[in-house]
């Protein structure tokens, strides 16, 4: 890595080496039964050079030569876009615990063990349910050396187990599932057995709903896959950069109900996540979006932020490519309502679990529309079974400009998003006549 | 190359094992408005064993190639902790080939100063558009060696080309946001991506016009799809759901897609194959060595195969088709299809609309996606259809529907079978996979459309 540095310096004004050397343990179940033991290991070495004010970029996976890297970057920086930022110098990080030595302890009899002991649970709740599972776990360690003076370099180790069901009865298909991810070992797995369970209780038996405007909840997994897409285009610094983000002049302005609170973070303790820095060493920090509906920030890297006459705000995020804005955890503020609650307040509504689809829609306009495909119908306050062949289509900024309640309890979906349920008062809901 | 691999396969107490060594270079370009955002070249070198020992896999990916022995030694191992049965796998010939890459303009031989200048024309064209806001362009191209040797004594080395570029042009007004999108693509001819000046013109001024569409209402509507989106619908509706692995540890789900069901009219035929040439999915063997065929999944509306790697074809006691792809060396191979369409009927687009009262004709893919019974896709452009005649532009809409009764409502297939190379599949987290898909204008009855 130093030597790739000090090459690069000789011919670039400067210059920044980013490796990631990952290893991981993915271990796979597959109509219940375990399939594939897997390790993965790999190494990626990036360079990113600034030479008469332009960028040049090049990556390498696996081993390459030092001079063989830089001729590549040196290439690109001829045409490269103009660079409007310096490499950030040494910098104080935020201390953020994100390695936990226990993974190492865990083996792959425990990891076998674990799954099969979460597919059973299913089984036993569910016995024609078809389950596949993964448990994974692994560590990566991450190095950021500049020509200004950076050189920092974090440990990060991660768990995931997760689960998805199906359950087949003649051309009717229920799809369940649910996933948990730490930075510590997940050794118990009765979280990810509880909420498959509950979605299985609740899709018992399938009802029918109308085709009209309607109350919809949203549940922590619903806002996942319905609402989220839309709002991590629309507070990504470069399309509000580039003027195509409906929230481009809105800083400041109340654009969302007050209830509503949305912030990034990539300093909570143990979350996969999180970091010390950026993957261009900017510390990292916890950034308002959302203040009681009112458009706070946005999230930047270290090149559109000077771009947009701003500071980084430590996303800058890389997938094998430049950094480019990208959330770390999102965390929407709860509320002071139970979801049974807000179940009561409904005549006739909706329940949305997973929507699938959604972010096919023109989410840089906010809209959004999918099937549900695990959703279930509220009737006189009451869940009364699963709704099929039925799609659902709005806007998120109509749709959270006005909220009628907000979830008082907040969960964790996929590691990356923690939520509470959304409750909303009317949302176009389309179905299959007979 | 050929004595290594021989050599780091002997020795191993396994029912079957493999090695597949990848080494690529890639150019990307990506715009956003004027702005170039970047280029950049990325070079890889990697691995990956998998071994099979009684019924169980183990996989090891790596980028470290030195020690080949010592991988296959910890995929055996953990292939060890896994099986616990008989292994099935279907036999086939160990070939021993080298295939290069052909393509009349290669990208490696296109300077990246003219590949830049005709991003810059193409962004110039939709950004002079009035009320574009912005764009974006995405171009990739990669060459990739991949080296294949089995413990059955296959050797393969196959070199492979791939372009893509997308572009999308933003239109807005009063807070309004609405884009259109163009993907294409080829096995590494640049020509295909040239010359597109007309194309990409029309394509911002048609953004520009959604400004001022109405939205769909939603509800059940007799629809007409366009060959792309038709293609899409191939692919996503019908297609995973003839991928074996889904189906092949399930007993209800081969219940419902037992080979003889009829799910359509006798005019639909559905196709995969790697065997259909000089298409984004073409390919001489997959990536158990297998050789790529052509394969009628429905004919005359009954079901007829499916795609299958060595495994689920020994499981299912079918042949295996040659559709086992991995998306690069990080990966084992999973069932993938390859060049999917529809074949061409007789009905005439005119005709096609023309006994339609109210109606929707959907054109143009935006994206897709499945869930083995439901499917959803996105039209990226609408259009009413009064009266047997295209009228109203709509904002673009999302269809969605279950398979078995779509497939049943599709009452009348075109006779313009085109084929569509910009697409990416994604599954079992391996994603942009390479493949094409292609239909004529097809009409289906009683289709979901979202909307108001």
């Amino acid at each position: 890595m130093e030597e790739i540095l000090s090459q690069a310096r000789k011919i670039a004004t400067q210059a920044e080496v980013f490796q990631v050397f990952s290893k991981s343990t993915p271990v796979h179940f597959e109509a219940d039964r375990l399939k594939q033991i897997q390790t993965k290991e790999s190494t990626s070495t990036a360079l990113r050079l600034i030479k008469n004010g332009k960028i040049g970029f090049a990556q390498a996976n696996g081993s390459i030569k030092p001079e063989t890297l830089v001729n590549m970057a040196t290439e690109t920086c001829q045409f490269g876009a103009p660079a409007k930022f310096d490499f950030p110098g040494s910098k104080v990080y935020p201390q953020i615990d994100i390695f936990d030595a226990q993974i190492d302890e865990v083996t792959i009899d425990n990891m076998v063990e674990l799954g099969e002991q979460l597919i059973a649970a299913i089984k036993q709740h569910t016995p024609d349910i078809m389950c596949e599972a993964s448990v994974t776990k692994g560590n990566a360690s991450v190095r950021i050396i500049n020509s200004e003076g950076a050189k920092v370099s974090y440990n990060k180790s991660f768990f995931d187990l997760s689960l998805g069901g199906v359950l087949i009865q003649d051309d009717d298909m229920l799809f369940v599932g649910e996933s948990q991810s730490s930075c510590h070992p997940i050794l118990d797995f009765k979280t990810v057995a509880e909420e498959v369970t509950r979605q299985l209780e609740l899709a018992r038996n399938n009802v029918s709903i109308s085709t009209r405007p309607m109350p919809v909840i949203f549940t922590p997994r619903g806002v996942a896959s319905a609402l989220i897409a839309p709002l991590v285009t629309a507070f990504n610094g470069k399309v509000v950069l580039d003027g195509a983000s409906p929230l481009k002049n809105k800083q400041g302005k109340q654009v969302f109900d007050e209830k509503f609170s949305l912030w990034d973070d990539a300093t909570l303790p143990y979350q996969i996540a999180s970091c010390p820095c950026d993957d261009e060493g900017v510390p990292s920090q916890q950034t308002p979006l959302v203040d009681h509906g009112v458009v706070s920030h946005f999230l930047y890297d270290l090149q559109t932020a000077a771009l947009a006459n701003t500071q980084s705000t430590g996303n800058g995020n890389r997938q094998g490519s430049l950094p480019t804005p990208c959330p770390s955890s999102l965390i929407i503020e709860e509320g002071d309502v139970s979801f049974w609650d807000m179940v009561k307040d409904i005549k006739e509504g909706l329940i949305i679990d997973q929507l699938m689809g959604a972010e096919q829609g023109n989410i840089l306009n906010g809209d959004f529309s999918g099937n549900v495909l695990l959703g279930y119908k509220v009737e006189g306050g009451k869940i009364t079974g699963r709704v099929k062949d039925t799609m659902v289509s709005g806007n998120v900024y109509q749709l959270l400009r006005q909220l009628e309640a907000i979830g008082r309890e907040t969960r964790w979906v996929g590691g990356l998003l923690r939520t509470p349920c959304l409750y909303c008062s009317s949302l176009s809901v389309a179905t299959k006549a007979g | 190359m050929q004595d290594e691999l021989g050599d780091a396969l002997k020795g191993h107490s396994a029912d079957y094992i493999e090695i597949r060594l990848e080494e690529s270079q890639a150019t990307r370009i990506v715009y956003r408005g004027e702005r170039l955002e970047e280029i950049g070249k990325t070079s890889s070198l990697g691995g990956n064993v998998r071994a099979l020992v009684k019924g169980g896999w183990g996989f090891v990916s790596f980028n470290d190639i030195a020690k080949l022995q010592d991988k296959v030694e910890l995929a055996v191992k953990q292939a060890r902790l896994v099986g616990k049965e008989n292994s099935k796998f279907s036999p086939t010939e160990p070939i021993v080939d080298v295939v290069t890459a052909e393509a009349k303009k290669e990208p490696r031989t296109v300077p990246l100063a003219s590949k830049k200048q005709l991003l810059n024309e193409y962004s110039d064209i939709i950004l002079s558009t009035p009320k574009i806001q912005t764009s974006n362009i995405g171009y990739y191209d990669s060459q990739r060696k991949i080296t294949f040797a089995n413990s059955a004594g296959a050797y393969i080395e196959q070199n492979k080309l791939d372009l893509s570029l997308r572009l999308t042009a933003i239109a807005t007004e009063d807070g309004q946001v609405q884009q259109i999108g163009l993907s294409l693509g080829s096995q590494g001819d640049f020509f295909t991506i040239e010359g597109l000046q007309g194309q990409i013109r029309e394509m911002a001024q048609r953004a520009v016009r959604l400004l001022s569409a109405p939205q769909a209402k939603g509800g059940e509507y007799t629809v007409v799809l366009d060959p792309v989106l038709a293609g899409v619908f191939a692919h996503e509706a019908f297609g995973h759901l003839s991928e074996a692995d889904f189906v092949y540890e399930n007993k209800r789900l081969q219940d419902i897609m037992v080979l003889g069901r009829k799910f359509s009219g006798k005019h639909l035929n559905i196709i995969d194959g790697a065997a259909v040439h000089g298409l984004r999915g073409s390919y001489k063997y997959d990536d158990e060595g297998v050789p790529g065929t052509k394969t009628y999944l429905i004919r005359e509306g009954i079901l007829e195969n499916r795609l299958h790697s060595r495994e689920t074809a020994a499981k299912m006691g079918e042949k295996p088709t040659g559709n086992a792809r991995a998306l690069n060396y990080r990966f084992p191979p999973i069932v993938r299809m390859t060049n999917t369409f529809i074949e061409p009927g007789s009905v005439s687009f005119e005709d096609m609309l023309s006994d339609i009262k109210e109606g929707i004709y959907v054109k143009d893919w935006y994206g897709g996606t499945t869930s083995l019974e439901m499917f959803t896709f996105s039209a990226a452009e609408a259009y009413t259809i009064h009266n047997g005649k295209l009228a109203e532009l709509l904002r673009p809409v999302v269809l969605s529907g279950n398979v078995f009764t779509t497939l049943s409502n599709i009452d009348a297939i075109g006779n313009d079978l085109q084929m569509n190379q910009g697409g990416g599949c994604g599954k079992g987290g391996q994603s942009p996979l390479p493949v094409s898909n292609g239909s004529p204008h097809i009409r289906i009855r009683r289709c979901i459309v979202g909307g108001n």
